[in-house]
């Protein structure tokens, strides 16, 4: 099964061909079917590299170290990783000039655990048909609702429009405006689940989840917001890393921090919870203070642009007083 | 290792009537790096500062904790102390161990414990003190005032006597602000334009001082001794230059629409006008709402007849940068809006106006030429009620829960005078209480009361209605305890004042502070009245609480005082808190900089060496002379790349565990 269109594969050599770019950042096959693992690829080994619906890495915080790098890289960006990069531009993390994106499409990426649980197993192809999706396997061919495979970020799409690209590798279906789905206007639900909670109920929640951590680090390595040079949590001077926890609620604190630390940058690009091993929900963390935000400050969506004030470090006179947290309550 | 001493202050009986000192002192003396700790009962006294000067030489201390008063109250003397020792200043931390304790707490062993516990906090925090040096800066030998009215004008004058440069900022067309518009003055009673209007040419003609009228602050950058202020000098569309103030335009001018602000609305005023005879600069203003020319282009009769050519409908506003070392506030008042007091039918009835509009009324320059005509039929009015406190004192919400302190004066001014010069007009005053504390303020009061029988009624107005041409004031007497009804010609209301409401984005420019009633608030309401908590920021007049003229003018030139004591020195002594940010750890990613409110923050491109590797990295640069040592870069620096000398993360991090150990 071809596992790349031809359209992205001619788009990358012909930019390799022609000078403008000296290399690309895209997925190769890894051991198995759908572990597919990020990889940079040459004019020499371009034919290896695939995409299809198993490639859901956000690649966007690789352009931190790739830019500084002599040339230029080709970035296969799909819609919801062009937020992220934006987000870097905008904290000139990213050099641009050593960039170029080409967006490319995407119609959901597939968790192979989703798959799993509906008994499919022993991937050898992935093809996506309208709503359904047909596994080859090497049990045969195998279909199921596309829906029902997703993963978690890809349940509450932003939507089908890149938001930044120097050229898209099918112009035509690149929508006109960043027209979110149903789905991403619902994603808040599950917070006000959690909003409705006592506090009590709330804490045995987190408590609950968050005992899972084995501190892998895999959220952090992973999540472009976190890309300091160096974390707090590695640094000697901060008084916080390697430090022998007291208990096992020191422990959950590190995602408590972290969510922190993203906050107001984070654009929900859900990569925190589709890596951890431990299925913890990390994402519900960020998107309650995105929810938070865009109450007290407005609808914000971090990387929507590179221009604009973020709202949690540009002053408006309208912004919420400290005593908002009275007004809400403490179980807003 | 330090060595520690502590000092633990009695206050008297502030702090040792609930906060057991003794036992602080011995609490604490076992403390890591603690060689003696010692109470005494006033540590601030010459004796308490030689207990602290000795000790530091008898046991070596590299450190000093001193448990007494709020640092802000403080802090300074015992750096001195410590200095005079020969320790750096900013070896000194200071427990708060009156006002957050004795102050607040009834039991004694509470407010104790809570003071251990604050004594340990600071012992921990100064274990990771570090010696700190002060920097200078030079001072811009300039102040700027904002607001051209009696307060702005006598501020300007006594630093611009001092020798400094003055620019005044008056956002409307002329300086003179309210003072301008009243009739006469308490308690001697000259008239206010006789003692404004050479105030006013004498800062138009003083050559230290420089007039933006028609101007707004429309920036403020900088600190202390080194603002940038942007000034937005808005198009009069009369070129001041040419302009010879001949008034033909103002005559001529065919649209006479608009209501006349210097005379309240009461008449009304052409599209090009002065706004009053004296007025400075004596150059008129196109107010382009009103203008036919500006709204229709057909007109421009002014520019036709003008003289010298002086009018340009094409003019542009013009914004100025200027450097100054002192910013003065005297922002001033404006009258409430009276919408929530339909009881007295200030809408409805033109016979009931604000103590604003009889002083024009009363005015020889105003809409009557002088003569008290009530302004629903033009005719004297026989019975006039006063009613004090409109909106004033009030805490049901409606009005302002301050007393606006000029009424009663101004009440007993207006009844007076319409008694002398109306001897048959019947005058009553409904007043909560008479407040007239002042020099020759209780004596003006009684002669209105004595000499001119002015009818003074205890008690407040529930209701005024129009009944057959009059005005019917219904209210209650509470001496006699009983209701009564006047049918009045006229109501005048003493509206309580409020701050000019452009406080409150200039206050959001200086970084100055201002209350629940929008007064900008003091650095100290008893010793630093004039001062705002932000450095190098004055206030004077009404902009920081209501008073009168005597008043204002007290406070104007105290304010100048402190700006020329400023301006005289030529170097000032910069916070060495401030933020530092460490080039291995910054990221490049600016947000310190979107958040600095001082803009102390640049970024440069630099060649670092990160444990041997060697690379150009984007990092923050403090400007350490303009950072005034907030502290909003280090809490949003996501990776602790900023931290703040003397208030470092781990030093906070010390007293926070010290806390809750």
């Amino acid at each position: 099964m071809q596992r790349i269109s031809e359209e992205i594969l001619s788009k990358c050599r012909a930019l390799l061909e022609d000078g403008t770019a000296d290399r690309v950042m895209g997925w190769e096959n890894g051991e198995f079917y759908y572990d597919v693992t990020p990889a940079v690829f040459t004019k020499d080994n371009l034919d290896n590299m695939i995409y299809d619906d198993f490639c859901a890495s956000n690649q966007s915080k690789y352009f931190i170290l790739e830019s500084k790098k002599e040339g230029k890289i080709v970035a296969l960006l799909k819609p919801c990783d062009t937020y992220s990069f934006n987000q870097l531009l905008k904290e000139n993390r990213i050099n641009r000039d050593n960039v170029y994106v080409l967006g490319i499409p995407c119609d959901g990426k597939i968790d192979v655990q989703k798959a799993a649980l509906l008994g499919i197993k022993g991937i050898t192809g992935v093809k996506s048909v309208g709503d359904e999706v047909v596994f080859e396997t090497i049990y045969g061919e195998k279909s199921c609702a596309k829906k029902d495979v997703l993963f978690e970020k890809c349940m509450s799409c932003k939507g089908k429009k890149h938001m930044i690209y120097d050229a898209l590798s099918n112009e035509e279906q690149e929508p006109e405006t960043a027209i979110a789905n149903e789905d991403f206007g619902n994603r808040f639900a599950y917070i006000e689940n959690l909003e409705h909670m006592t506090p009590d109920e709330r804490f045995d929640f987190w408590r609950g989840e968050l005992s899972r951590c084995i501190r892998c680090n895999a959220c952090r390595n992973v999540c472009p917001a976190c890309s300091c040079l160096t974390c707090v949590f590695d640094n000697p001077k901060s008084g916080v890393d390697s430090k022998a926890n007291t208990d096992d609620f020191e422990e959950n604190l590190f995602h408590i921090i972290r969510a922190f630390h993203v906050a107001g940058r984070c654009t929900d690009c859900g990569e925190c919870t589709r890596v951890c091993p431990q299925n913890i929900p990390l994402h519900l963390l960020n998107r309650k203070f995105i929810k938070d935000i865009n109450e007290l400050y407005g609808e914000y969506q971090a990387g929507a642009d590179i221009e604009l004030g973020m709202p949690l470090t540009s002053y408006t006179k309208q912004d919420a007083e400290p005593s908002i947290v009275y007004e809400r309550g403490g179980n807003k | 290792m330090q060595k520690i001493g502590v000092f633990v202050c009695w206050c008297g009986s502030n702090i040792a009537g609930t906060v057991d000192v003794e036992r602080v002192a011995q609490a604490v003396a076992n403390e890591p790096g603690v060689v003696i700790s010692t109470d005494y009962q006033y540590m601030c006294s010459e004796a308490g500062q030689l207990k602290i000067r000795q000790a530091i030489k008898e046991y070596g201390l590299t450190g000093i904790v001193v448990c007494s008063c709020s640092p802000r109250m403080h802090e300074a003397t015992f750096r001195k102390t410590a200095q005079a020792a020969g320790l750096n200043p900013y070896m000194v931390e200071i427990a708060n161990i009156r006002e957050q304790c004795s102050w607040i707490h009834k039991d004694k062993d509470e407010g104790t414990e809570k003071a251990i516990i604050l004594a340990k906090a600071a012992i921990a925090k100064l274990h990771l003190n570090t010696p700190l040096k002060a920097g200078e800066s030079a001072v811009t030998k300039r102040a700027l005032v904002i607001g051209g009215g009696i307060a702005g004008i006598q501020t300007a004058l006594d630093i611009a006597d001092a020798g400094y440069e003055v620019d005044i900022v008056e956002k409307s067309p002329t300086i003179g602000g309210k003072m301008a518009q009243l009739d006469k003055t308490f308690p001697t009673l000259d008239c206010a334009a006789c003692i404004l209007t050479p105030k006013m040419v004498d800062a138009s003609a003083h050559e230290k001082i420089n007039l933006f009228t028609y101007s707004e602050v429309e920036g403020v950058s900088g600190f202390v001794g080194n603002f940038k202020v942007k000034i937005r000098k808005k198009a009069r569309h009369v070129k001041a230059d040419l302009c010879t103030g001949c008034g033909v335009c103002t005559e001529k001018c065919p649209s006479r629409k608009a209501p006349n602000e210097f005379n309240q609305g009461l008449n009304k005023r052409g599209a090009i006008y002065i706004p009053f005879a004296q007025a400075i600069p004596n150059v008129p203003v196109i107010d382009t709402e009103y203008c036919v020319k500006m709204k229709t282009g057909k007109c421009g009769l002014c520019a036709t007849v003008c003289p010298s050519k002086a009018i340009d409908f094409e003019q542009q506003d013009e914004i100025v940068e200027r450097e100054y070392g002192a910013i003065v506030a005297a922002t001033g008042y404006k009258l409430i809006n009276l919408d929530n007091f339909e009881e007295f039918g200030y809408a409805q009835n033109k016979d009931v106006i604000t103590s604003l509009e009889l002083e024009r009324l009363m005015n020889a320059a105003g809409p009557t030429k002088g003569t008290l005509l009530r302004p629903s039929d033009n005719e004297h009015p026989h019975e006039i009620v006063f009613i004090q406190c409109v909106g004033s004192r009030d805490v049901s919400g409606c009005g302002k829960p301050y007393c606006s302190k000029i009424c009663c004066m101004y009440t007993a001014k207006h009844a007076m005078m319409i008694r002398d010069k109306y001897p048959d007009t019947k005058v009553h005053v409904f007043y909560i209480d008479v407040r007239t504390p002042g020099k020759n303020f209780d004596e003006f009061y009684r002669r209105a009361v004595e000499e001119y029988g002015v009818d003074y009624i205890k008690g407040m107005v529930g209701k005024v209605v129009e009944k057959d041409g009059k005005l019917l004031v219904q209210g209650s007497d509470l001496i006699a305890n009983e209701q009564i009804k006047i049918e009045a010609d006229l109501v005048v209301l003493a509206t309580a004042i409020e701050p000019d409401p452009s406080v409150k984005n200039l206050a959001t420019m200086l970084t100055a502070s201002i209350d629940t009633n929008n007064f900008l608030t003091e650095a100290h309401a008893k010793l630093r009245p004039v001062e705002s908590p932000t450095a190098g920021v004055f206030l004077s007049g009404v902009c920081q609480g209501p008073k009168d003229v005597p008043e204002t003018v007290a406070q104007a030139s105290a304010a100048a005082a402190k700006v020329i004591g400023l301006l005289a020195k030529d170097k000032l002594t910069c916070n060495p808190c401030v933020a530092n940010s460490n080039e291995l750890l910054c990221n490049g990613c600016s947000q310190c900089a979107n958040v600095c409110p001082y803009g102390a923050i640049e970024y440069i491109n630099k060649e670092v060496n990160d444990h041997g590797k060697r690379e150009v990295r984007r990092i923050a640069l403090v400007n350490e002379a303009v950072c005034q040592g907030c502290g909003a870069c280090t809490v949003t620096c996501p990776s602790g790349a900023m931290d703040l000398k003397g208030f470092t993360t781990r030093q906070i991090m010390a007293e926070v565990d010290a806390i809750c150990k």
